[in-house]
């Protein structure tokens, strides 16, 4: 009991004895299990490289260093692919994620049992897949190029979108749909005017979440050959041009920086 | 013009919500459906337009028989039926003009109701009922800015804009303060009496459907138990709807609040 009564004064602790001592075994069977991980951790692991890191950092940052300025007159055209490939996919991504979330959504789904099923493993089947790996199957399928990349950004984004998206249709305020369904408006109407409207605000703010994503993720994708500026990193690699790739990085993050700053305004703007 | 007939609705889970309920409503009758939370009052107007489906009984509206109608057939008739709701149940994000205009959805074709280009005469309907509610001014305003009395007074523009013969109104005063119950309650009656419409509404509060109605059904338990005009609800006749209380002081109250009535006016 959690309440103890001394002579007149009633006490009163989180836990009972017996509670309080299986939370310390717990903790205790917890810190067992990291101390052996650790230990497994250190046996594989070859020490001298780790303690060799510092000096191979600081030999990569000084010849990183200067980046080489006068490369960023290469890099326009590659960073334009990337935020093409990064809004396209998203663009694409949401066009097919919008009737996928609805037939997955449970107020919307036409057959509970039959088509709602299936959405979902499209969008579980969909996520679970990362973009690279996309783009190494679509590589092969379609050839190396930015439109292999828009495919591939389009694909992975469908199943986030659509579980963001139908998760949204499914909390939406019945009684405004119910409202409408009064009126003898058709289900068109419905969707149209009890629905739609009440899922605005979260399909914007999906589509810019994904886009801001998107433009990370684009970034890596000329790694296997799939366009943009991960091409020109991957080059620069091979190369061991560091100064090259450290001028890269910093076009990168301005992407980054530039689309987070951008997504950001667009969210403010409609919440 | 709307009959009731052995109407039966048991719910999945075993709970029979209405038990075979008789009720008839002639031409212009305003009627307040009064008893406690899970009676079955909104369980027996959403039945009337099919937004809960009966389990078996007739609703007839007019020579219309509803309860067998297809889903196009439903349609047609649920635009002569219209509904006003508790929680208002006004489409937030749009404009107040947008959710007139939805109470003619059934009445216009997708792509015109979905451009937003409704007929001249549906416009100038809305805005005539706006003005009739003392909102004309607010048609551009956005639903979710409006205040309960004034969101309420949007929803009963929806129901009116459908022309219709028959007003289901849920709990119309339950998130109003008492003053704007009041005067949402008066409009409402106001509106039926100049258009000859009947009305069914569901009312918590006994003193307030007293005031304003012609007609109270008591509803206990999923059956008819009181079925008479207002003055009619003696502390015995309430103690059969509710249950046992000492209903003289709302009894009391009413009394009060016509005087105070008459002293306004």
């Amino acid at each position: 009991m959690p309440v103890r009564e001394t002579g007149s004064v009633k006490e009163w602790q989180r836990r009972t004895g017996r509670e309080s001592l299986f939370h310390w075994v717990l903790w205790l069977i917890g810190i067992a299990i990291f101390a052996y991980c650790w230990q497994r951790i250190s046996e594989s692991t070859t020490w001298f490289f780790v303690w060799d890191a510092p000096r191979i950092a600081n030999d990569i940052w000084t010849r990183a260093t200067p980046p080489r300025w006068e490369y960023i007159t290469q890099l326009g055209k590659p960073i334009w692919d990337t935020l093409n490939i990064a809004t396209l996919g998203t663009i694409f991504a949401l066009i097919l994620a919008v009737p996928v979330a609805f037939l997955a959504a449970r107020n919307t789904t036409p057959s509970a049992y039959l088509i709602r099923p299936i959405a979902l493993l499209i969008i579980v089947s969909t996520r679970s897949i990362n973009s690279l790996i996309w783009a190494l199957l679509l590589i092969a399928i379609i050839g190396p190029g930015v439109f292999a990349g828009v495919i591939a950004i389009a694909i992975r984004s469908i199943g986030f979108c659509a579980k963001l998206l139908y998760e949204a249709i499914e909390e939406i305020d019945t009684t405004q749909v119910e409202a409408i369904t009064a009126t003898g408006a058709s289900r068109w109407q419905v969707m149209a005017y009890g629905i739609v409207p009440q899922i605005l605000p979260a399909f914007a703010g999906i589509a810019v979440f994904r886009w801001d994503i998107n433009i990370r993720e684009s970034t890596v994708l000329g790694l296997v050959g799939a366009g943009g500026i991960g091409l020109q990193l991957s080059s620069s690699l091979n190369v061991l041009a560091w100064p090259q790739v450290s001028l890269i990085l910093l076009v990168i993050l301005a992407a980054v920086v530039i689309s987070e700053w951008v997504s950001a305004k667009v969210r403010g703007a409609i919440i | 013009m709307l009959r009731l007939d052995k109407l039966v609705k048991t719910y999945k889970t075993g709970d029979q919500a209405l038990k075979a309920v008789e009720l008839e409503v002639p031409e212009g009758q305003v009627l307040a459906l009064i008893g406690p939370s899970g009676a079955g009052k909104s369980t027996l107007i959403r039945c009337i337009n099919r937004l809960v489906e009966p389990t078996s009984g007739k609703v007839q509206l007019g020579d219309v028989e509803l309860t067998t109608l297809s889903s196009s057939g439903l349609r047609r008739e649920r635009r002569r039926i219209g509904m006003i709701f508790q929680e208002y149940a006004l489409v937030e994000r749009l404009t107040v003009m947008e959710n007139v205009l939805s109470g003619r959805l059934g009445y216009v074709g997708f792509w015109r109701s979905f451009l937003r280009r409704f007929p001249q005469s549906d416009v100038d309907e809305a805005f005539r009922l706006l003005d009739r509610v003392g909102l004309a001014h607010m048609a551009d305003k956005r639903a979710d800015e409006l205040s309960g009395g004034q969101r309420q007074r949007v929803g009963i523009c929806r129901a009116l804009i459908q022309n219709p013969a028959l007003l289901l109104v849920d709990e119309p005063t339950a998130s109003l303060d008492p003053k704007t119950s009041r005067q949402i309650m008066r409009l409402i009656c106001e509106l039926c009496k100049e258009r000859g419409l009947a009305a069914i509404i569901n009312i918590h509060d006994v003193a307030l459907a007293q005031m304003f109605v012609q007609r109270v059904i008591g509803l206990r338990f999923g059956a008819v138990v009181y079925d008479g005009p207002p003055d009619g609800l003696t502390p015995d006749k309430l103690t059969e709807i509710y249950g046992e209380e000492d209903w003289e002081a709302t009894i009391e109250a009413i009394g009060d609040d016509e005087d105070e009535e008459v002293a306004a006016q």
